[in-house]
């Protein structure tokens, strides 16, 4: 029974950091066709600006939840400006200026922080249930995740920028034809996008030791799981990362971790290649 | 593409034997080997994506896998010849299977992207945790992080205890260099060459006009994964030690690199790019005041959005129009190159 309850906390944790590593790179590439590469050096970054933050004296929540957002989100407006608004339409150049985005941000990181492991330690103790020990943070990282895609349910579907969003993502000539400029929107999408990812390094940051180079270890995850995931953007995330944390845990609980990574990826590659389009290409069809 | 072949191989020919007698009175024959491996790995990539339309984002997989693959065989066998042989061979079946399993279920760019990608995370992944004991392929220890050293390096075929090391095997690795891109460019000139650049222009005309895409992309492919599985071989008799980190994404980041600012579509272009770039690395790694990973990202970014065409067209270009029969513009074909995978 103890271990049920254990397994279920520990699957439902894997589900939602894995929402949690793709919701930036989903809004971006659900909205904008851009692949960011630099995605997990945004979450790197956000790790970095909460260790910072908490090393100043703030609250440990408010940095994670509101300064690392803040932060990256600034840093992606600059890259979208600078970068990657010349490159809209022509999806393997940003591919590739975007990686060479992100190891701009690695050297960046080592020359300013140093090529060191640096963490902060987890705010919410664990607890027992029988004979197990359960981390507490685990909660707040299912809350974190549960919490985001309601909010981008709700914005997507209920606010007039949500519609505006929505519809310049259907038909960019015909929202401009209204009135809206695509080339705001992109920014303001590519801006949410980046905060997103702030956000998700920053609330992860406590579970891994952060060294410049720890985004690489979420791109390939982040990837996966949106290309995976379809067209449909909230339904295609929670889809594929559901299927996809599923299927690791699983497998990390019957064999290892290390089997438990393989697992996933090759759970990837069997699902693009029986269903190329994403799995809400056949199923979930026309949902957000 | 018209030029006789004849022609070709002798121009290539006397630079080649130019560059041989010139360089090492510049660089150090121990440096420029593997400069000449890595232009071998970047021909591979520039062949499969520049004219084949193929973008792989795990091309150092089939780097890694000939390394391992000459590593453990060399350890099992005693000597190097057939170990060389199967470095080849088996990225070469690995890619054909994974080409097959790609090409025949249509996956394109981005989605091909991911799969490559994927494949070349599960090996270094697999290969990072495979230090227990239990994971021997004969008498060969995987070794996990740690890779395996000390294994036969290349030796005279039939006589294990003459070791080619030092000079000898900077003459070795290019001319094996020099046999590659001979192949590459009478491949590109036969009739296979051609049918895979009117694949990359167009697929769907292609396969209306009778040919079976799909099996060509997958063969292409695999002769790509054998010239980076033969580098690999090379690069381990180099090194004298292999390790996971010839599978790791930067590896594959950097033959992409390579090829874009060398230029694709060419078959000098991502040869150049990597031998340029391979040797700024080593030249930035003897200073310590910018750090070697920004800098390379730098260049990527800004060849991306200022050269997307590469060094070699863009220069080729300029060449034509200072010094080509006046009034003649670059031809239309040249000026169109693939760079969507």
């Amino acid at each position: 029974m103890d271990l049920s309850f254990v397994i279920l906390v520990e699957v439902l944790y894997a589900i939602a950091s894995l929402v949690l590593i793709s919701a930036g790179l989903a809004v971006v590439f659900g909205m904008m066709k851009v692949i960011n590469l630099a995605h997990g050096e945004f979450m790197m970054l956000g790790g970095y600006a909460t260790i910072t933050a908490v090393g100043l004296g703030v609250n440990v929540f408010v940095a994670m939840l509101i300064i690392a957002p803040l932060i990256v989100g600034l840093i992606g407006l600059v890259v979208e400006r600078l970068v990657i608004r010349h490159l809209y339409g022509r999806l393997v150049d940003t591919m590739l200026a975007t990686w060479g985005l992100s190891l701009v941000f690695i050297g960046l990181a080592k020359m300013i922080f140093g090529n060191t492991t640096t963490g902060i330690s987890t705010p919410i103790p664990g607890f027992a249930v029988g004979n197990y020990q359960i981390s507490g943070y685990n909660f707040f990282i299912i809350l974190v995740a549960v919490a985001l895609v309601i909010a981008m349910f709700a914005v997507l579907r209920g606010t007039r920028a949500g519609l505006i969003a929505r519809g310049t993502m259907q038909r960019a000539d015909m929202a401009a034809a209204l009135g809206y400029s695509p080339d705001r929107i992109y920014m303001a999408t590519f801006f949410c996008g980046s905060a997103l990812s702030g956000l998700a390094g920053a609330v992860l940051a406590p579970l891994v030791g952060l060294v410049p180079t720890s985004g690489g270890a979420y791109i390939a995850k982040a990837f996966i799981t949106v290309i995976a995931g379809g067209p449909s953007l909230i339904a295609g995330l929670v889809s594929s990362a559901a299927s996809f944390g599923f299927v690791n845990q699983i497998f990390t609980f019957a064999i290892s971790p290390v089997i438990g990574e393989v697992a996933l990826l090759v759970a990837a590659v069997v699902v693009l290649r029986l269903i190329p389009q994403g799995i809400t290409s056949r199923f979930f069809k026309g949902k957000l | 593409m018209t030029r006789p072949i004849g022609k070709d191989v002798l121009n290539i020919l006397i630079f080649a034997a130019l560059l041989i007698w010139l360089m090492p009175m510049m660089i150090s024959t121990y440096t420029l080997t593997v400069l000449v491996i890595y232009g071998m790995l970047g021909l591979s990539l520039g062949l499969i994506w520049g004219f084949g339309g193929i973008l792989c984002f795990g091309q150092a997989a089939f780097f890694g896998l000939g390394a391992y693959t000459y590593a453990i065989a060399a350890i099992n066998i005693g000597e190097s010849t057939i170990p060389m042989v199967l470095a080849v061979l088996a990225p070469a079946a690995f890619a054909a299977l994974l080409g097959a399993v790609m090409f025949y279920g249509r996956l394109t760019d981005v989605y091909l992207g991911v799969i490559t990608l994927v494949v070349t995370l599960i090996l270094f992944k697999f290969v990072n945790s495979t230090a227990g004991p239990q994971y021997v392929i004969g008498k060969a220890r995987l070794g996990g992080y740690n890779g395996i050293p000390g294994f036969q390096t290349l030796n005279v075929p039939g006589d294990p205890n003459a070791y080619i090391w030092g000079d000898p095997y900077f003459y070795v690795c290019t001319v094996a260099l020099v046999i590659v891109f001979l192949l590459v460019t009478w491949l590109l000139q036969s009739s296979f060459g051609r049918i895979a650049i009117g694949i990359r222009e167009n697929e769907t005309r292609m396969s209306l006009m009778g040919y079976d895409v799909a099996a060509r992309k997958t063969v292409l492919f695999a002769i790509g994964a054998a010239i980076a599985g033969l580098a690999g071989a090379l690069f381990a008799n180099w090194g004298e030690i292999v390790t996971p980190g010839l599978f790791s994404l930067g590896q594959s980041a950097e033959i992409i690199i390579w090829c874009i600012v060398g230029g694709l579509g060419t078959r000098f272009g991502p040869f150049l790019g990597a031998v340029g770039l391979a040797y700024l690395k080593f030249m930035l790694g003897q200073q310590s005041m910018i750090d070697n990973t920004l800098i390379t990202g730098l260049i990527l970014v800004l060849f991306v959005l200022f050269l997307p065409r590469g060094v070699v067209p863009a220069i080729a270009s300029l060449w034509k129009l200072s010094f080509g029969r006046a009034g003649r513009w670059p031809q239309r074909s040249n000026r169109r190159r693939a760079r969507h995978g």
